[in-house]
């Protein structure tokens, strides 16, 4: 019973392909694992929209949408038909055709990279030998994207949006990609459903999570940090910035192509929140084995929506970076720590067979000090003079 | 696979001859994006993941992207009109006839062209990384060795002058001044 609820859409999916023609079949099994992406992560979107907003109304202290539906719950819908109605406007001075690309270029690498994520046990769209790497690959094809709409616009902030956007998404691809090497490192496959299976095995009752080892902790905080700048949100939306640039690249758009950068954008996080969920949280794999009974899309599908509302606070939290702060950090914080967390990671691969007693723990300590002497080094090299100290108000106190 | 390659094949080149022939810089950067999408299209049609990933990675995420910020940080993106064909065209085709010719006897008279096609195997990555790591490693850290001195030569050339006027560099952001505040305000 439990083994047939896991494998619900696995079974419904054959059951449907095997109604048609032998000549049919591969491509409806091919059109049936494309559909549920365009299906499922499109009103993920319309969801993550309304929960922000509301999420960032409470953290601001204000109500957020409630007026249209119950508790304001409608609100995607209005939203939607709001960008449907309204006037597509193109500059006269714009590069029509550039301008027009530019968000189709934008969604379509999204879409792609979420066609090699593990949603379940059986349930990946393709299995590629080399998936990991298609993931970064088609995630390249964003940065000229986001260029197209920047530089078509003939707008001085939307071209300065584009360069802002490209040289932060160049920055933090290499953390990124490093973080996730430590990974490929220890499991030995590019295949994302290798990564998940080899995070299947146990300790007692915990599962073993890349996020239980020192490496896989370390490399899922610096991860989540380049994936935040990697898909432009807050704390490094200076790309954006409305105080300053006025919305950056997205300046020169309105009505269904803005909608469709939006989208872009946040189908960009849906994928990156699931690839981390692949690489570090275990996939589809339950925490915990006597949990094992809840079926393994719940379990990711639980877990991105965990992610997501953590991207939700950051955003309501941390105030935006300054630009030299931004590439700062990515380049002489996050590069460092990221090649030393690949050093601990061999490093705790190397004393797998250890075996006297005690033995986890003194791997977790090597690893601890291997990893936190150079951060605290780094960290207090980077600050230099300046100290942190209690912020003094004059008129607020 | 036959209408597939076709397909690749018209996109690579229309994408290589309007960036060739296209007025405008930006354009032409594009589209040889779209050629670098067409020759990676190629790799994976042969079977070669690995490749065809990592041609998308390096050309489209990267040179690409290196092209065009050139583009933009250089003056004269809208440069005056020149004819599209320059005066020197004949010799242009003599030099490219040359090579070509030229390319075209090598492969002819190597031992290469006297092969048999091997018999195409599937590449795994396992594959490529152990070659790599074994019967390749020489050619592979002297690849290293020479980007690291790429990059460390182009960080010297960019660096500035310690005896220039300007101030130097402070090497922090913390430290990026906001002068105009008084610090109790701060």
């Amino acid at each position: 019973m439990v083994e047939a609820i896991d494998q619900i859409f696995v079974i419904a999916k054959h059951w449907v392909v095997g109604q048609f023609p032998a000549a049919w079949q591969s491509f409806v099994s091919v059109l049936l694992s494309i559909v549920p992406i365009l299906m499922v992560f499109p009103l993920l979107f319309a969801v993550t929209t309304i929960v922000e907003r509301k999420a960032l109304g409470r953290i601001q202290n204000r109500f957020g949408p409630n007026r249209v539906g119950p508790w304001g719950l409608l609100q995607p819908v209005a939203d939607g038909l709001k960008m449907l109605t309204k006037e597509d406007i193109i500059p006269r001075p714009a590069d029509r055709i550039v301008h027009f690309l530019a968000p189709v270029a934008l969604i379509v690498p999204s879409l792609l990279a979420l066609s090699v994520i593990p949603y379940g046990r059986n349930m990946v769209p393709i299995d590629l030998d080399a998936g990991l790497l298609f993931f970064f690959a088609v995630g390249a094809g964003t940065e000229l994207a986001v260029f197209m709409a920047g530089w078509s616009s003939r707008n001085k902030y939307s071209l300065l949006g584009a360069m802002r956007a490209i040289a932060q998404m160049v920055s933090y691809e290499i953390p990124l990609i490093l973080a996730a090497v430590s990974v490929v490192m220890l499991v030995g496959s590019l295949s994302t459903v290798g990564i998940v299976e080899a995070q299947g095995e146990r300790y007692g009752w915990l599962l073993k999570w890349h996020l239980f080892t020192p490496w896989g902790l370390a490399g899922f905080v610096l991860f989540m940090i380049a994936a935040a700048a990697e898909s432009n949100r807050a704390p490094f939306d200076i790309p954006e910035g409305e105080s300053e640039i006025i919305a950056g690249y997205l300046v020169e758009y309105s009505g269904f192509k803005f909608a469709l950068f939006f989208l872009g954008e946040y189908l960009g996080l849906f994928a990156i929140s699931g690839l981390a969920i692949t690489l570090f949280l275990g996939g589809w794999h339950a925490p915990f084995s006597f949990l094992e009974w809840i079926p393994s899309y719940v379990w990711f599908f639980g877990k991105l929506s965990a992610l997501v509302l953590l991207f939700i606070w950051l955003r309501g939290t941390l105030p935006r970076l300054r630009i030299d702060q931004l590439m700062n950090l990515a380049w002489k914080f996050m590069l460092p720590m990221s090649l030393i967390n690949i050093v601990v990671a061999a490093v705790w691969h190397y004393t797998a067979d250890w075996q006297f007693t005690g033995a986890l723990i003194c791997r977790w300590l090597l690893c601890g000090i291997l990893f936190g002497a150079p951060y605290v080094w780094l960290g207090s090299a980077l600050m230099g003079e300046n100290k942190f100290a209690k912020r003094t108000y004059r008129f607020a106190d | 696979m036959e209408v597939v390659f076709f397909i690749i094949t018209v996109l690579t080149l229309a994408g290589a001859i309007a960036a060739m022939s296209l007025r405008h810089l930006v354009h032409c950067a594009l589209c040889l994006a779209v050629a670098f999408g067409g020759l990676a299209a190629f790799y994976l049609q042969l079977n070669a993941q690995f490749i065809g990933f990592a041609q998308i990675l390096v050309y489209i995420g990267a040179v690409a992207v290196l092209i065009v910020f050139a583009i933009l940080l250089t003056r004269g993106i809208e440069s005056a009109p020149q004819p599209l064909f320059s005066s020197a065209w004949p010799v242009g085709l003599g030099v490219a006839l040359l090579v070509f010719g030229s390319l075209v006897f090598a492969i002819q008279s190597s031992s290469v062209a006297q092969q048999q096609a091997a018999p195409s195997a599937q590449a795994t990555i396992r594959t490529i990384g152990s070659q790599l790591m074994t019967n390749f490693v020489l050619p592979l850290e002297l690849i290293a060795l020479l980007l690291t001195a790429a990059l460390i030569g182009a960080v010297i050339i960019a660096m500035q002058e310690p005896s220039a006027k300007s101030t130097p560099m402070k090497d922090h952001a913390a430290s990026a001044p906001i002068p105009s505040v008084p610090e109790e305000q701060r």
